[in-house]
């Protein structure tokens, strides 16, 4: 696998802007004619570096759609996006999987672990998969950090939800993306193990300097996020900084429909 | 992401092994056609090579060689002074005169019938023993001695193991004339050849074979052996100058090759003839690989699309699929490879069974034979899975993130009805041009039919998804009946099992009750045994001795280690058509119309193949019987053993003498080059022979047979077109000898061209026997005052009873026998077709074991509302029917289509068109079978679900 950096969008890819993301009036418009659904309908917004911000509001409005743009696994419809300073729209394939190798790392609700592939071998696959050594002290400590470094040879299914996600979330951080995003990571989870989870997060943030977009229901991200946007029917209705439990509960009763 | 599909792999170990069966038997036909052909290869080479082993020159009659389908003519003999004359060369050390005859030494079984060889030689030899003659002799004896005196005879290892004679025995002969008896004083075999086949030989000693082969003063050949430093071309040309040009001189070597040569086409012919079912087999099994991974590759669209979000390259993917397939594809050949060993023994066993017995030695396992079953297993592999790998690329990422997410379709998929359609279309224009071009040769004939029938079946089915909702409805219906009949015909078998399953495993149930279960199952399987017994099934009944114990014993042990929970009262067997089940069964079938379409394509690849050499063969039967029946006016045939073989005059004189006969007429035949071809020549009796056969003049009338003469022919109509021939004309007849006679057209006409009975040319019997030195009959007819009674053919019997390779039959009786001998060559091919159906049902089974894991949920909730085991069981099972159904339903009518095709190509031969309709009924029944089959292992999955665990199933 030759470098990123010798491709042109590549070069585009390593100049380093303190904005690691950002979006642009991106709409996204599901189906075509009567049956159309609109879910975004213009949001702009910028991701800080080495800050966790955190994307809430309520069902259907758009919060999944926005992650999955901003994480280049689907398209807008107009606007565009740029990661790390690339943009998005202008990406072939292959460049998209360099971008995905060097920059970004996912964090899904469902876990999607490989179910043949035991915890390590599956925090290790985005190394192997981008034919990169692993840095065996790094790995040790965030295997340490995630708690798993006695469940390292057990299968997904020989695991509970919360050590699966941290199977996930270790897979998301082991390639030192410029960001992860994480779509409702406690969403499959109880409370407690979900408490944990935000925490594991929020370390990540704190330790390593780890740029995290995360989209979750639970009002305790208050204490962990930096930035947090609220999303209604498609736009961006809130952007608050550093808030307390109390304020993201009020601005969510604000804007979710009676 | 080696590992990645790697780990996968080992994870759907049975889907895995199910993929890779479906290329075994196609490998393992390749390489066994190869281990067996190659076997037989080295057994006739080494015969070839020892017999000229000792042998530096050999001088044989100088005649033309005649050759002419596949068969050569005997030369005449040569007159045994030449010895002398050879022995006085300067440069021969030794030479001796070999007598030897290819058809007449038929030794007798103790029944007093000729030991039957097949078609396959009957040597008869005349050996001199003398130690320094030796060299000569490629034979080595395994006990006794050589014969001496006329009453003497060495017979082979084969036929003295099989018919059990032993040294000191006496053993009758048939030679060209009347049965003889011998002593046996020894027993031999050629020396590196464990069997020679059906073929067999009887040595003599050299006067007594003169005496038996019509050599009398004459030797078949004379070997030579050069003095020391003479080298072999030297002495043919000192032989050459020695000897009056009527000889022909070759070197050892070169009389090797050409025998080896004359043979090696026909082990070619095997060899082609096999890998083609080879071929077949690997095409289905292409089908069936490339439809079971595209089904996994469906069902792990998820898991392609994580790898995507993680950075996996569309090239990984690729390469993952690839991998997979790669792995299939050599763990399958490897398997195939060493099968296929195994299949040489099955292949040669089948063909002894079915009569065609070859000559082999120890099994030659060449480094041919592994590279090539290798190489085609794994790329035919790759290439069935190239498509589904490319399939997996074309997964987005954000697959990974929607529930039910599926491969997108191909971008191509629109298009694939007018692929489909021009495919079809191009592939019988193709096979058109391959049977009704004029001038074309037969290898690029033979794979322009191959290519257009391959192109067919893919053209068909790649349109077949587009039926499989229609014709899922239409078959519906029946496949419920056929079921229900099937399930009453087994009905006491079920039941009696049931019976046997309820007394080993209803532990809960009174210890009486449970007896009783066993005595009545007990009970229906004696009365069954019973009942196929009368209907004279005697060798099934062998069997049930061994299978009831067997069946209890498994119970046993089964209800030993079984947790095995019965339902009581639902599990009892009952024939009742599946009504809801069925409604489920089949939408399931119609669900992933493509899944089901290549899970029946195929199936239809076999059916139809099946359907094709049933219909085309109906057609043959009837053009021979036609042939038969037009032209043979006489009561009674008599023929050699095998029917083809000719046999010796002296047979037909013999007839010619039985009391109360009203007419005896021999047809002679050999060969001859006749107006610059070789081809076969008649000897006919003109004054009686209009009796027996029925002459279509069309030019002449049964009058101009009494004006033969010496030089008078008659011709066929398509030999007089050819040669451009008209009643007056001169041409040229050469036989073997190399004799030329000028002879005059008298008449021509016209023979039914599916099997004309005399040859191109037939002339006067006289004129006939003073070319041929041994002449010998094709046919001899005979005819009786009234109708033809048993007691007229026990006569007949009775008077060739000296020549047990002569055969009185009926007209009726000839044709039942021809028809019985093609129907084994038909057994043979339908063994072999069976292949490829065996391959389809690996195919469906794995489809439906694909199927019953994707819907594991779905299943757990039917569970979980009521269906019970039986009824799971059954709506799997019907859904496996009507996939077959579809199967018959494409399969039977592509199959009569190129029968309809190649019947037309084959209209100048008078071939008929025939759709033998029972015949496609066993077939559809066979395909039900099949389904049912198929259905049994992914059904026991289905049933044996745990609800719960099924309805948590992600
Ligand atoms: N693949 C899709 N096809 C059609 N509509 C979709 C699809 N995905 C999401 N939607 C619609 O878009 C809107 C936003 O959905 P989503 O982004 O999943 O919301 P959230 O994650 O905030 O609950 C919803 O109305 C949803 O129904
Ligand atoms: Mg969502």
């Amino acid at each position: 696998m030759h470098d990123i950096a010798t491709s042109p969008a590549g070069a585009a890819i390593d100049a380093v802007p303190t904005d690691v993301v950002t979006a642009h009036e991106i709409t996204r418009v599901y189906g075509e004619g009567d049956t159309s659904v609109r879910a975004l309908r213009g949001v702009t917004l910028d991701v800080e570096r080495g800050k966790l911000t955190a994307v809430m509001g309520p069902s259907g409005s758009g919060k999944s759609t926005l992650m999955h743009i901003l994480a280049a696994l689907d398209r807008p419809t107009s606007g565009f996006v740029t990661v790390a300073g690339a943009r998005l729209g202008q990406l072939s394939d292959t460049d998209v999987t360099k971008l995905r190798r060097k920059h970004i790392g996912f964090v899904f609700q469902f876990f999607n672990l490989l179910p043949m592939l035991t915890a390590e071998e599956n925090i290790l696959l985005p190394l192997s998969l981008a034919g990169l050594d692993v840095d065996g002290g790094w790995f040790e400590d965030l295997l340490r950090r995630v708690g798993l470094e006695d469940r390292r040879t057990h299968r997904p299914a020989e695991l509970s939800g919360g050590q699966q996600q941290r199977v996930a979330i270790a897979r998301a951080l082991v390639t030192r993306p410029t960001v992860v995003f994480a779509d409702e990571p406690t969403g499959n989870l109880d409370l407690r193990t979900g408490g944990e989870i935000l925490e594991l997060l929020r370390s990540s943030v704190q330790d390593y300097g780890q740029t995290l977009v995360v989209v979750t229901h639970d009002a305790r991200v208050a204490a962990i996020a930096d930035r947090i946007l609220f999303l209604a029917d498609g736009l961006i209705v809130k952007d608050l900084g550093r808030s307390t439990p109390h304020e993201v509960m009020e601005a969510m009763e604000a804007i979710t429909p009676q | 992401m080696r590992k990645v599909a790697l780990r996968g792999l080992a994870g759907r170990k049975l889907r895995a092994l199910l993929t890779a069966l479906a290329i075994v038997l196609g490998v393992a036909m390749v390489s066994g056609t190869f281990v067996l052909t190659d076997t037989i290869d080295r057994a006739f080479n080494t015969i070839f090579e020892r017999s000229y082993a000792g042998t530096d020159a050999v001088v044989r009659a100088g005649g033309s060689d005649i050759a002419y389908q596949g068969l050569t003519a005997e030369l005449p003999g040569i007159p045994a002074e030449l010895l002398e004359q050879v022995r006085a060369v300067p440069s021969v050390e030794v030479a001796t005169g070999l007598v030897m005859d290819e058809t007449s030494a038929k030794i007798l079984d103790r029944k007093g019938k000729a030991v039957d060889t097949q078609g396959a030689p009957a040597f008869g030899f005349g050996v001199d023993p003398s130690p320094e003659l030796s060299r000569f002799n490629p034979l080595n004896l395994v006990e006794g001695r050589w014969p001496t005196g006329g009453t003497e005879v060495v017979i082979d290892a084969g036929t003295a193991d099989e018919q059990r004679f032993a040294l000191g025995e006496r053993v009758k002969v048939a030679s060209l004339g009347p049965v003889r008896e011998f002593e046996v004083v020894g027993i031999a075999q050629y020396s590196g050849v464990s069997s020679l086949g059906t073929a067999t030989f009887a040595v003599f000693d050299v006067r007594t074979a003169q005496e038996l082969f019509g050599r009398e003063d004459e030797f078949d050949a004379i070997s030579v052996a050069a003095k020391q430093g003479v080298d072999d071309e030297a002495l043919v040309a000192d032989l050459e100058e020695a000897l009056p040009p009527t000889v022909a001189v070759q070197t050892g070597d070169e009389r090797a090759d050409e025998e080896r040569g004359e043979v090696a086409e026909f082990t070619t012919f095997i060899r082609y003839f096999l890998l083609a079912f080879g071929g077949i087999a690997l095409f289905v099994g292409a089908f069936v690989i490339f439809n079971t991974l595209s089904i996994t590759v469906a069902q792990r669209t998820r898991e392609f699309a994580t790898l995507r979000t993680i950075g996996a390259s569309r090239r990984q993917v690729l390469g993952s699929v690839v991998l997979e397939a790669l792995v299939i594809g050599v763990l399958a050949s490897v398997t195939g490879l060493l099968l296929g060993v195994a299949l040489a023994y099955f292949l040669n066993w089948l063909f002894r069974v079915l009569g065609l017995d070859l000559p082999t030695t120890a099994m030659v396992f060449a480094p041919r034979t592994a590279v090539v079953a290798l190489l085609v297993g794994v790329v035919v592999t790759l290439v069935a899975g190239l498509f589904p790998a490319v399939r997996a690329t074309r997964v987005p990422a954000i697959a990974a993130v929607r529930e039910g997410a599926t491969l997108p379709g191909s971008r191509f998929a629109r298009f694939t009805p007018y692929v489909a359609v021009a495919l079809i279309a191009g592939a019988v224009s193709l096979l058109a041009f391959a049977m009704f071009a004029d001038d074309l040769d037969t290898e690029p004939r033979l794979l322009s039919i191959a290519g257009g029938t391959l192109g067919l079946f893919l053209g068909v089915g790649l349109l077949s998804p587009k039926v499989v909702r229609p014709v899922a409805g239409l078959t519906h219906e029946p496949a419920r009946w056929v079921v229900v009949v099937l399930q009453v015909v087994a009905y006491p078998v079920t039941l009696a099992f049931w019976l046997l399953r309820y007394a080993a495993f209803y532990a809960d149930r009174p210890a009486g009750r449970r007896a009783g279960a066993a005595a009545w199952a007990l009970a229906i399987v004696g009365a069954f045994s019973l009942l196929v017994a009368l209907l004279g099934g005697g060798p099934v009944l062998a069997l049930v001795p061994l299978v009831v114990p067997l069946t209890v014993i498994g119970m046993a042990v089964a209800a030993r280690v079984s947790s095995f929970t019965p339902e009581w009262p639902l599990d009892f067997p009952d024939v009742r058509p599946a009504g809801a089940t069925a409604r489920v069964g089949r939408e399931n079938a119609r669900r992933a119309p493509g899944r089901t379409a290549a899970t029946a394509a195929a199936l239809m690849i076999g059916l139809a193949l099946v359907t094709f050499v049933a219909t085309l063969a109906d057609g043959m039967k009837a053009s021979n019987r036609d042939a038969i029946e037009s032209q043979v006016r006489a009561d009674y045939v008599v023929t050699s053993q095998d029917g083809y073989a000719p046999f010796v005059a002296a047979a037909g004189e013999a007839a010619a003498r039985a009391p109360g006969i009203e007419l005896s007429t021999d047809v002679r035949s050999d060969l001859a080059t006749l107006a610059g071809s070789d081809r076969y020549l008649t000897g006919i009796e003109p004054g009686r022979i209009a009796q027996a056969y029925r002459f279509q003049w069309l030019d002449g009338s049964d009058a101009v047979l009494s004006r033969l003469g010496a030089d008078g022919a008659i011709l066929d109509k398509d030999f007089a077109e050819d040669k451009e021939l008209a009643v007056g004309d001169r041409f040229t007849a050469v036989v073997p000898s190399g004799q030329e006679r000028q002879l005059v057209v008298r008449g021509i006409y016209e023979p039914p061209p599916f099997y004309p009975l005399l040859g191109n040319a037939s002339i006067a019997k006289e004129t006939f026997d003073e070319l041929y030195d041994r002449p010998r009959n094709q046919f001899t007819f005979v005819n009786v005052p009234g109708e033809p009674t048993e007691a007229a053919k026990q006569r007949l019997a009775e008077a060739v009873a000296a020549f047990p390779d002569a055969k009185v039959q009926t007209r009726e009786e000839w044709i039942a026998f021809q028809d019985a001998d093609f129907n084994q060559f038909l057994t043979m091919l339908y063994v072999l077709l069976a292949l490829s159906v065996i391959v389809s049902l690996f195919g469906m089974v794995n489809t439906l074991v694909l199927s019953v894991f994707e819907r594991t949920r779905e299943l757990g909730m039917m569970r979980a509302v009521g269906m019970t085991r039986r009824q799971a069981r059954r709506m799997i099972r019907h859904e496996s029917v009507i996939t077959a159904l579809i199967g018959a339903a494409l399969g039977l009518p592509l199959g009569i289509f190129l029968a309809m095709l190649v019947t037309r190509a084959l209209s100048q031969f008078d071939v008929q068109f025939r759709v033998p309709l029972p015949l496609l009924l066993v077939f559809t029944v066979i395909a039900v079978l099949a389904g049912i089959a198929a259905a049994v292992l992914p059904a026991r999955r289905a049933a044996r679900l745990r609800v719960l665990e099924a309805l948590h199933y992600e």
